[in-house]
This record gives C-alpha cells, sequence and structure tokens, in this order.
C-alpha cells in the first residue's frame, strides 16, 4: 500500500461566474520516502491539489467535491475538524513560498519552532528546549542555541525558509508538501536549501510532495513527476520518462520552449496562446486550443489518461503504450 | 552609437532612527562599474539579489544620480546634458520592467500607455501619433484594435507584450529589459524571448538585460557581466562565460543554475553562507567569505579588474 | 509547523474578489442611500416641500406641539417654535444649508489638500517635509476653539462658516492623499513615465491623480458628516449661518430654553442630523470597502493572473507577423 494515494480528487470553486474547476480528477500515490514533483503554471492546480490534502482550501467559494485521500488507507476526507487537526504538521507538514509570511513576525523563532513540538508531543521545559535546538541544528542553523530568541526579521531569506523548514519537520511527519518552497529564494540560496532538503529528507525518510513551476529544480530534484494543466494531470512518470520521452504535446511543447542554462538555443519553439480560462473550459482536452498535435475528437472529449510505459501515462488520444 | 558606464558608483545614505544629521554609513549599491554597450547588442548582467543589478538599471535610465562616475552616451557624459540632450537620450533609451500589471497603469488605455513617449513637440500631430502607436504594436503581435482596450483586458503576457510595444514606439536604439520574462509564466515566456528577439535583428536593438535567470540571459545575451556586492566580477562574450567561468562566483552561480534534464544532473558547487551586505561589504575580494577557491591574499588584498584573456575581463586572484 | 496550523494564504485563483462590483452593488446600504436621496431631494426642492415660509414666524401659531398630541395640527406636523416658524419646514430648509456647507468646505479643502498630498508626496525631501509639517499644525488645531475664535472676529456669515470648516478640513485630505500618491508612485509605470521622457505635473495629473481618485471619494464621503456636525456645533454656538437661516445647528441652539416643555424644537433637528450622517458614514464604510483601489486591483489581478477573467482577450494577437526572425 502506498502511504498516500490520491484518487479523482476534485476541488472546485464556487463563484458567481461559475464553477470554477481548479481541481478536475487528480490521482496519483506517493510512496515513502520519495520525491514527486507537481510542476505547472499558475492555475493548473497544484496548488489547490496540496491545499486539498490538509483540507485547508478557502471556504466556503472552495470545496472538496469528490474524491478520496487515503494516507495509509486512512481516508483524510472522512475526518472531522478535530482529528484533521491531529494529520496536519504530525502527518503531513506544509513548506510555503514566502517565508516571511508563514512565520509570525512577532514570536521567536523559538517559539514558533516549540509551538508544534508541544501542541502534538506534549513536550515542554528543557527538553523542548533541546529538541528545538536540534530541529534547528538539522536545517544547519548555526548558532542555533543563541538564535532562539530571535525575530523572524533577523533572519535572511534562504535562513528563513529552513526556519520554516525546521517547523514543518519538527514532528517527523510523513509527507512534506513544500511549495514553490525556493521561488522567493537566490539561485546559489536555492541550491543551498534544495540540497539541504534532500540530505534531510534521506535521514527522516520523509515523503516530499515539490510543487514548483520550474523544470530545472524538477530534473534536478524529483524522483517523479505529475504534469497540471487547467486542474488535471496530463503526464506523469519518473523523471527520467517524463524528460526523456514526453508523451503529452503539453510537456513535450514546455520542454522545448524553455530556455536552458545548459546549451545555448537558436530560437524556441512556442506554445501559442494564453494559459485557459478555468471557468470556461472548452469541453474537450483543455489544451487542445494551444496543441500543435490537435485532432477533431481532443475539442470534443476528454481524452483518459493512458499507460504508455510502466509508471508513464499521459492523458492524450495520441498517446499510445509503447510496445516492450 | 555607445551606452557606456565609467567607474559607475551610487551609495545610499542609511539613516538610523537615532542617527539625525548626517549619514552614519552607506549602501555601496553599485560601486565602480564600468560596462559599455554597442549597437545591436545584448549586454546580460546577472546577479543576485544585493549585487547592485537593479540600481545599475536606474542608473542607465536616468531615475538615480550616480555619486561618482559617469554615464556616456555617444562619447557625451550623462551629467553635462541639457534639455535638448535628455529628450534624444530618453527617445533613445527605453525599458521594459518585469512586472506587467506594475508597469501598465490601469487607469489608461492602451493607446494612452504605448504613445506616452511620443512627447507632443512640433511638427507632432495626433495622427502621427495615432498610427505610430498602432504601428508598435503590430510589430509586437499585438492588434491594431487593441489600442483602444483597458490592460485588464489582457493577460499577463500580452500586457508585457504592451509594455514591449511602448519601449519600441520612439524607435529608440537601446532598450532596458529589467526580468523581461522572470514574471511570466512558463509557457508565456518563450513567446516573449522569441520576440524580443526578432525584434532585435528586425530593428537593430541593443538590449541591456537585467536577470537572475542565467537560462534566459544565455538565450538573449551576447555579451555577459556579472555582479556581485555592488561590483563586477567577470565579463566576456556570453557563450565564453557560460562555457569557461574565470571567476569562482560565476562558476558557482553557473552550477548552482539548474538544467532542463536530469541526466545533466552534475557535481553542484554548494555555496556556504549568504549574500553579504552591502553596507558593510566583506574586506579584499568581496566573495572571499564563500568562495570554494580562496587564496590567503584574498581576504586583505583587493583583486585588480584586468583582462584575463582576449575579451575576457575578471577580477580574481586566480589569474 | 510550517503552515499547516494556520491557514496559508489563498491559492492564487481562488476567485472571491472576481468582480468586487458586482456583488457589493447588492450589498449596497439601502437605508443610507436612502436617508441620502431623501435629504438631497429635499435640498434640492425645499421651496416645493415646505409648506411654510421657514423664517416667517407667527406669533399666534407659537409652541404648537407635533401633530400626534394634544393641540397638533394639520398645518404643522412637526410642531412650531417660540416664534411660530414650522419646524417641518424649517428642517427641509435646514437641508439645503447641511447640503451646501458640507459640499463647498468639502470641494474647497478638497481641492487644497490634494493638490498638497499629491505634491508632497509626488516631490518628497524638504517639499515633503514642509508640506506635512504644516498639515500637523492643521490636525493639532483645536477645532471648535479656532472655528469659534475665527467667526467670532468676523462676522458669522455663510461664507464664513465655509471657509473656517474649509480650513480646519484641508490637513485631513493633504495627508491621506500622500499617503495613497506614495503608493502609486511605488508602481513601475510611474518610473516608466519618467523613463518616457514625461514632466512631473503630466505624472501627477495623468498617472497619480487618477488613481487617487477613488481615495478621494472615500475620504470625501467620510468628511461629510464630520462637516454636518461641524457646522451644526458652530451654529448651536452662535457663530454659524447666521438667523433667521434654518440651520439644524442653531434650531437646536433654539430649543435648549424649551426641552422640558417644547421639546420637539430641539429634537427634530437634532433627529435629522443624527440620521444624516449616521447614513453619510454608512455610505463612506461601503465605498471605502468597495472602492479602494489596493483591494481593487488586488482583486483584478489575481484573476487576470490566473486568467480566470471573462473573455480572454485571444483574438488580441494577431497571427505572429509571418517571417520577422
Amino acid at each position: 500500500m502506498p502511504l498516500l494515494a490520491v484518487e479523482d480528487l476534485k476541488t472546485y470553486f464556487f463563484t458567481r461566474r461559475g464553477v470554477v474547476k481548479a481541481v478536475d480528477g487528480v490521482s496519483f500515490t506517493l510512496e515513502a520516502g520519495e520525491t514527486l514533483a507537481l510542476v505547472g503554471e499558475s492555475g493548473s492546480g497544484k496548488s489547490v491539489t496540496c491545499l486539498s490534502l490538509v483540507r485547508l482550501v478557502p471556504e466556503p467559494a472552495g470545496r472538496i467535491v469528490g474524491g478520496r485521500i487515503l494516507l495509509d488507507g486512512d481516508d483524510l476526507l472522512a475526518k472531522n475538524p478535530r482529528q484533521m487537526r491531529r494529520v496536519r504538521g504530525k502527518q503531513i507538514a506544509m513548506v510555503l513560498q514566502d517565508p516571511m509570511t508563514s512565520l509570525n513576525p512577532g514570536l521567536t523563532i523559538g517559539t514558533q519552532v516549540g509551538e508544534v513540538m508541544r501542541l502534538h508531543q506534549g513536550i515542554r521545559g528543557r527538553s523542548l528546549r533541546e529538541r528545538v535546538v536540534d530541529a534547528l541544528r538539522r536545517l544547519r542553523i548555526s548558532a542555533a542555541e543563541s538564535r532562539l530568541g530571535q525575530f523572524p526579521h533577523q533572519f535572511s531569506g534562504g535562513m528563513r525558509q529552513r526556519v520554516s523548514s525546521a517547523i514543518a519537520l519538527s514532528c517527523a511527519p510523513r509527507v512534506l508538501i513544500a511549495d514553490e518552497p525556493t521561488t522567493s529564494l537566490d539561485v546559489t540560496i536555492q541550491a543551498q536549501y534544495l540540497e539541504l532538503l534532500k540530505e534531510v529528507q534521506a535521514a527522516a525518510g520523509v515523503a516530499v510532495i515539490l510543487v514548483t513551476h520550474d523544470f530545472g529544480i524538477v530534473a534536478a530534484n524529483a524522483d517523479r513527476v505529475a504534469v497540471m494543466y487547467a486542474g488535471r494531470i496530463v503526464e506523469m512518470g519518473t523523471t527520467l520518462q517524463v524528460f526523456n520521452n514526453p508523451r503529452h504535446p503539453y510537456t513535450q511543447a514546455l520542454l522545448r520552449c524553455l530556455p536552458d542554462v545548459d546549451l545555448k538555443r537558436e530560437q524556441l519553439v512556442e506554445i501559442g496562446g494564453q494559459p485557459p480560462d478555468l471557468a470556461a473550459l472548452p469541453p474537450g482536452c483543455p489544451f487542445a486550443p494551444r496543441c500543435s498535435e490537435r485532432q477533431p475528437i481532443c475539442e470534443r472529449s476528454l481524452p483518459p489518461a493512458v499507460t504508455v510505459d510502466a509508471g508513464h501515462t499521459a492523458a492524450c488520444f495520441l498517446a499510445v503504450a509503447t510496445p516492450a | 552609437m555607445i551606452l557606456e558606464a565609467v567607474d559607475l558608483k551610487k551609495y545610499f545614505p542609511v539613516t538610523g532612527a537615532l542617527a539625525l544629521g548626517r549619514a552614519q554609513t552607506w549602501i555601496r549599491a553599485v560601486d565602480g562599474v564600468s560596462v559599455q554597450v554597442g549597437e545591436g547588442e545584448t549586454l546580460g548582467i546577472v546577479g543576485e539579489s544585493g549585487s547592485g543589478k537593479t540600481t545599475l538599471a536606474k542608473l542607465f535610465l536616468l531615475l538615480e544620480r550616480p555619486t561618482a562616475g559617469s554615464l556616456r552616451f555617444d562619447g557625451k557624459d550623462v551629467a553635462t546634458f541639457g534639455r535638448a540632450d535628455v529628450r534624444r537620450y530618453r527617445r533613445s533609451v527605453q525599458a521594459v520592467f518585469q512586472d506587467p500589471f506594475s508597469s501598465l497603469d490601469p487607469r489608461m488605455r492602451v493607446e494612452q500607455i504605448v504613445g506616452e513617449p511620443l512627447i507632443p513637440e512640433n511638427g507632432v500631430t495626433r495622427a502621427m501619433v495615432r498610427d505610430r502607436v498602432r504601428e508598435s504594436l503590430e510589430l509586437v503581435g499585438l492588434r491594431r484594435d487593441s489600442a483602444s482596450l483597458y490592460p485588464h483586458e489582457f493577460s499577463g503576457g500580452q500586457r508585457q507584450r504592451i509594455a514591449i510595444a511602448r519601449a519600441l514606439v520612439t524607435t529608440p536604439k537601446f532598450i532596458l529589459l529589467d526580468e523581461p520574462v522572470s514574471a511570466l509564466d512558463v509557457s508565456i515566456r518563450a513567446q516573449i524571448l522569441n520576440l524580443l528577439k526578432r525584434l532585435q535583428d528586425q530593428l537593430g536593438l541593443a538590449y541591456i538585460m537585467i536577470s537572475h535567470d542565467l537560462a534566459a540571459a544565455r538565450y538573449l545575451a551576447t555579451r555577459l557581466a556579472v555582479m556581485y556586492c555592488g561590483k563586477l566580477v567577470e565579463t566576456g562574450a556570453c557563450e565564453a562565460v557560460y562555457t569557461e567561468p574565470l571567476h569562482p562566483y560565476t562558476e558557482a552561480l553557473l552550477s548552482a543554475a539548474l538544467p532542463l534534464h536530469p541526466s545533466a544532473r552534475r557535481q553542484r558547487i554548494i555555496l556556504k553562507g549568504e549574500i553579504p551586505n552591502p553596507t558593510n561589504p566583506p574586506s579584499g575580494c568581496r566573495f572571499h567569505p564563500r568562495c570554494h577557491r580562496v587564496l590567503a591574499e584574498c581576504s586583505s588584498v583587493e583583486p585588480a579588474w584586468r583582462e584575463v584573456k582576449p575579451g575576457r575581463f575578471a577580477a580574481c586572484h586566480l589569474h | 509547523m510550517g503552515g499547516s496550523g494556520r491557514p496559508p494564504s489563498p491559492p492564487a485563483l481562488a476567485p472571491a474578489p472576481a468582480q468586487p462590483w458586482r456583488g457589493s452593488l447588492r450589498r449596497l446600504p439601502w437605508f443610507a442611500g436612502a436617508v441620502l436621496a431623501t435629504l438631497v431631494f429635499c435640498a434640492v426642492f425645499a421651496p416645493w416641500l415646505a409648506s411654510k415660509d421657514p423664517t416667517a414666524g407667527d406669533i399666534t401659531t407659537k409652541l404648537i406641539p407635533p401633530i400626534w398630541m394634544e393641540r397638533g395640527t394639520m398645518e404643522h406636523p412637526l410642531g412650531t417654535d417660540r416664534f411660530g416658524r414650522d419646524i417641518l419646514s424649517r428642517i427641509i430648509h435646514g437641508s439645503r444649508i447641511s447640503l451646501l456647507v458640507s459640499i463647498i468646505a468639502i470641494g474647497v479643502a478638497g481641492t487644497l489638500g490634494t493638490a498638497l498630498g499629491l505634491i508632497a508626496g509626488y516631490r518628497g525631501g524638504l517639499t515633503d517635509t514642509l508640506l506635512m509639517r504644516m498639515t500637523d499644525i492643521g490636525l493639532s488645531l483645536p477645532t471648535i476653539l479656532i472655528a469659534v475664535v475665527m467667526v467670532a472676529v468676523s462676522e458669522p456669515s455663510f461664507r464664513n462658516v465655509v471657509l473656517v470648516i474649509a480650513l480646519l478640513l484641508w490637513p485631513r485630505f493633504a495627508r491621506q492623499i500622500r499617503g495613497e500618491t506614495l503608493a502609486v508612485k511605488e508602481q513601475d509605470f510611474v518610473a516608466l513615465a519618467v523613463v518616457a521622457g514625461r514632466s512631473g505635473t503630466w505624472i501627477i495629473a495623468r498617472h497619480i491623480f487618477p488613481n487617487v481618485v477613488p481615495t478621494l471619494l472615500v475620504i470625501s464621503t467620510l468628511q461629510v458628516g464630520y462637516v454636518i456636525l461641524l457646522e451644526g456645533t458652530l451654529g448651536f454656538l452662535g457663530v454659524g449661518v447666521p438667523p433667521p437661516n434654518p440651520a439644524w445647528g442653531l434650531m437646536i441652539a433654539d430649543g435648549r430654553g424649551f426641552l422640558a416643555t417644547a421639546w420637539w424644537i430641539a429634537l427634530f433637528p437634532g433627529l435629522a442630523m443624527l440620521l444624516t450622517v449616521l447614513a453619510v458614514n454608512l455610505m463612506g464604510d461601503w465605498l471605502r470597502d468597495h472602492l479602494d483601489p489596493k483591494l481593487r486591483q488586488a482583486g483584478a489581478r489575481v484573476t487576470a493572473a490566473t486568467a480566470t477573467t471573462a473573455a480572454p482577450i485571444e483574438p488580441a494577437i494577431a497571427e505572429a507577423p509571418a517571417r520577422g526572425d
């Protein structure tokens, strides 16, 4: 049994303009210790998928309307709010994009890191302090002891992200959701952080869902990739499968259209058109209007996910299983 | 025509809450930068936050006055400019900024936005402005009739096209691109980068591209300048810098940038420590506390800026 | 932990603020709207609405109570004052004075305050420091005292009341407009206008002012209540619009001596003032919530950024120009 299994998750937002299907039938699994990257552009539903996993979809506009989220076979969607609070932080933890807003500017670092441990593990006093220092040290925050009394603004961006991660990892969660964790960091600091995250992940055996729009980060850090477009997973497989042999036209086009630090490209192959309007999606494949290989059927019906290779699926009518 | 910065410096005073009167310390945002951009080329200026690249951009756009050094346009020092010179400079040097939301006034129509740099002078009629605006819109791939719409009716990528159209409307020689695609969706970036490249070829523009995105810089730039903590650490032809970086910082920066392919995973140089605070930069070479190839003299002697190889300049004791 | 405890920032496509106007119109404060509409209607059509001359008294009909009381008459639904003037007619005419004083005083103060706020905010530096110190002094003046002294020194007249109120009001505009100007100035389009070669005057007029107009509307509305109260207070203290004009404050002052015997003289103008101020403030709050440029822009930005806006401008992109590359 996988650690986490998401089955046909649907999260809709009910707005005056109509129903926005932010997440529309997303399924994936996550094994202990692995890193799954959810990649996509803004509005692809990757962040809402994550919020759904911890049931923090902004209500009342947003609602999870269908599917199951099984953590160790236990459906999170069937839990009451109190049980859910125990899942958050203890089983599933989150690191967000902006470490400045996810830390409370008015509380010391020590207090904030200690809070979760006190809450979930009931540790107090001296042993709590030791555990807090430990948690910070594990994320290579030097002179952790003397920095317990400092406030977030006294830390640099990279350091704040480490503190957030220390908090997230402090109760040894099974799943860590990292939502664009390095988007606000500089390149060299991003490299530091990702390296550290990998180390900590290996040491703690935590499974990571890495949300990003940066294919470079995916290539360097993920074991498996799920590419999202307009609320659906259009392609999923191991990182090598997806990068070496992309089967969905969207993935193919994205990989061709991005400039690469490693080689000089003379001309980028563009993807035409604009990202889709989620409140007015076409009846067929949402990528069809921008797709260079569009067929008549693509505009009428939704392509199902096809297994093209072991563990490699693509939701496209043109995708067929590769004969072994 | 050449745009040239000669030993350009910009210091900002730091006035503490209690330090009344004279400023005690200075942020040395740009600390002695010399670069030049010639016709038709693209100078990429890369660096991380605090490197001073944004301040340098403001100096180029005459939004800040240099503390020392000079900015020369066509051989003439900008500090000696009269009104007519400034007007000519404004027409010749335009800009496109990162955020396509903040760079278009929400209360103006596209027509007014794009036409803004066309200042009515003797002989310029309203009809000429109108035509020029529409021409400019077509150049960037927008329809002529989008002139009558408001910015909120466009998506991010289209807004960036409008911003580019505005920069083109005076037929400038130089356009400063400040992170032109960083705020855009990945599937849109290629459209804008290709557009910029096509316009350059078509109109013979020179770009100064400020960026932290090393991939985008490699795509557009012909020459590259790498900045760290207010100073240049290295300049050279773009491809040469990417394939054979001279300065250890460039090396680390390039190795930290993530290639688009998993098989390209390589030994990365992970820099220790933080980007230094430009109020109080490290002694000697500013990069020495983080450098993986540090030498004994790096902490005390500031490395000289010199031509290491033909066309390749660097400031490092290793060379 | 990192964020699971507190709700993370809503995802980029939270569509709640998609169209701030449509929903907010529905939530328009109808009570306030109705009161204000009545007020304006009264002020405009006062001569036709009021059955009696507001200044002409008739001693024979003095101190008549409201209609539902013993001795009350159809002639004077809200009774009469000690000179026998019809209270209802005086209130209706009084709305003219309140409204006129508000509009003119706010117009004068708003123009002056906005101009100074724009200049201070845009220029910054010494100009800003000087103008803002002036504003601080203006704001720390003991309002009523100054008003009393100033009107007392000159003749109490409609013009003087307006001038005094305007003098006390402009710093409030200056300060808020300056703050808003600073925020707008940070937007890239202002820097780009400088790069385009436009002058400071042009930038203030074409970029900054249009973007502070919503704020200006909100402050103006919120100040109407204050002006009406101030005008009332001045009237009550005898330094407002001089008698026999039917100003509400003056009417309350008139009724002060009769609170025990003829309470209606003071009560009805007081009620009129209360209702008006309440309505104006409710309206101002609503405007502030729904016209705030920052809120609106944030909303627009969220939708546009995620392309969930209505009618994407797909056709605006022409066919990629043929072979430009």
